[in-house]
């Protein structure tokens, strides 16, 4: 039976880790493969990295950081932030990567998502997806790190890019997110049981019962945290014990 | 020992030659057919699609030198899937070394997600390429089309239906899975090939 997967994910500036961490057995904290591969060792089924560094300049640095990911880390990988053309994932995929995200180019030309499918395949074209529950009920979708707000609906638009060629979709709600209070069940369950490809959950995982809950109850097809995970509040074998308690398969 | 993998217009060649690279290995990354019929084992990797990928080594002759490798010779993923007979992938004739069709997964009322994206366990039957590696292990998968159980079969793996994730006919294996970011027993699963 097909796993749900739970990631890690880990946001980069100028090739380190942005948020601290709070292992004191990792060598150097602000490395992004060293903490890797300790998430890859505890049993993570994947990893995320999204490069928030500002400027065209550094791109050098996250082909040079993913060649260092994929040499070290046994587990897949996906990378996301500021992609926006083929040569873009080329790069990184040729590096190592095993999936890349796009999420405002994509928006902004969606055609984007079928060159992408076209030229790697979809399965490694994730969709990313920034969204916020309005006052009116509604799901918006936002840009540019959720600084900006379109008219879209997320699940309109979650459909749209599965039908132009997006293999997965990486749903974060901004109404949820950092608030540890639980994934946005919802909008997660709507995607997951209306769309042909997987759906990964993100933003408000705090205890272990929100995953439970997001697998069971909205469907998702993995669960994606950072600080909860980086500051070792939950750690990865002890969510994958309480996820098996609770018949839930994972990867032991 | 020396190793070659394949170099054809599929990716991921550079995870495997990492993952080699963490167990202590180093190969050579080719498509000089000399070179790869001198080799010790043969990797044969792959991501990507069914008749882009055989129009490319036919176009190499690349077809007739794989078909004939003496060595041990490992397909992954898509590189397994070539080396079928024939795969619904846009009606591709493969090479041929196992005598397996491979088919489209079918969604159909199981509300299957197609690719299947993740981890899902492995059962083997005693074989010498799962050494070491426990009963119903998991490995990561990512595909659309898989190859039908047949005798040639040497592992089996269950989504909406039971395929095989694994086939050997003589000097020739193939994993579904991808070894190379299968985390440990992925690792194992190499080395064991290696060792043969």
């Amino acid at each position: 039976m097909l796993t749900k997967r739970i990631i890690p994910c880990l946001d980069i500036k100028d090739g380190r880790t942005v948020k601290g961490t709070n292992f004191v057995d990792l060598r150097d904290a602000g490395d992004p493969v060293e903490l890797g591969a300790l998430y890859a060792k505890q049993g993570a089924d994947e990893l995320v990295f999204l490069d928030i560094t500002a400027t065209v300049e550094k791109r050098k640095t996250l082909v040079e950081l993913v060649r260092r990911i994929a040499r070290h880390v046994n587990i897949p990988f996906t990378v996301g932030g500021g992609i926006s053309s083929i040569a873009d994932v080329n790069a990184l995929l040729e590096n190592g990567a095993d999936k890349i995200s796009v999420n405002t180019a994509a928006f902004k030309d969606p055609e984007l998502i079928t060159r992408l499918a076209n030229e790697f395949g979809s399965q490694c074209v994730v969709l990313a997806i920034d969204t916020k529950q309005e006052a009116d009920g509604e799901w918006y979708v936002y840009l540019n790190g959720g600084r900006t707000k379109t008219p879209s609906r997320c699940f309109d638009w979650a459909k749209q890019a599965v039908e132009l060629g997006a293999g997965e979709i990486l749903l974060t709600s901004m109404n949820h997110d950092g608030m540890k209070q639980g994934f946005a069940l919802d909008i997660t369950k709507r995607l997951a049981e209306n769309l042909s490809v997987p759906v990964i959950a993100s933003g408000g995982g705090g205890k272990m019962e929100h995953f439970k809950d997001v697998f069971n109850q909205a469907n998702a097809d993995a669960a994606l945290a950072a600080s909860i995970f980086h500051f070792n509040e939950i750690s990865i074998p002890e969510l994958k014990e309480y996820l098996e308690l609770n018949n839930i398969p994972v990867r032991k | 020992m020396s190793i070659v993998i394949i170099k054809y217009n599929a990716g991921n060649i550079r995870s495997v030659l990492f993952a080699l690279e963490r167990i202590g290995l180093e190969a050579v990354v080719t498509d000089d057919a000399e070179q790869i019929r001198r080799a010790d084992r043969v990797i044969f990797p792959g991501v990507g699609e069914a008749s882009s990928a055989m129009l490319y080594l036919k176009e190499r002759k690349l077809d007739k030198v794989i078909k004939d490798l003496q060595q041990p010779v490992l397909g992954i993923c898509l590189g397994m899937q070539l080396l079928c007979k024939y795969s619904e992938e846009n009606d591709t004739a493969c090479l041929g070394v196992f005598d397996v069709n491979v088919k489209k997964f079918s969604a159909g009322n199981t509300g299957l997600k197609i690719p299947q994206i993740g981890w899902n366990k492995v059962e083997v039957v005693a074989h010498p390429l799962f050494k070491d590696i426990a009963e119903g292990s998991y490995c990561y998968f990512v595909h659309s089309y898989y190859a039908e159980l047949s005798p040639e079969t040497a592992a089996t793996t269950e989504y909406g239906i039971k395929f095989s994730s694994a086939l050997q006919k003589d000097n020739f294996y193939g994993v579904q899975f991808h070894t190379e970011k299968s985390a440990k027993a992925g690792e194992t699963i190499l080395k064991n090939f290696i060792e043969l």
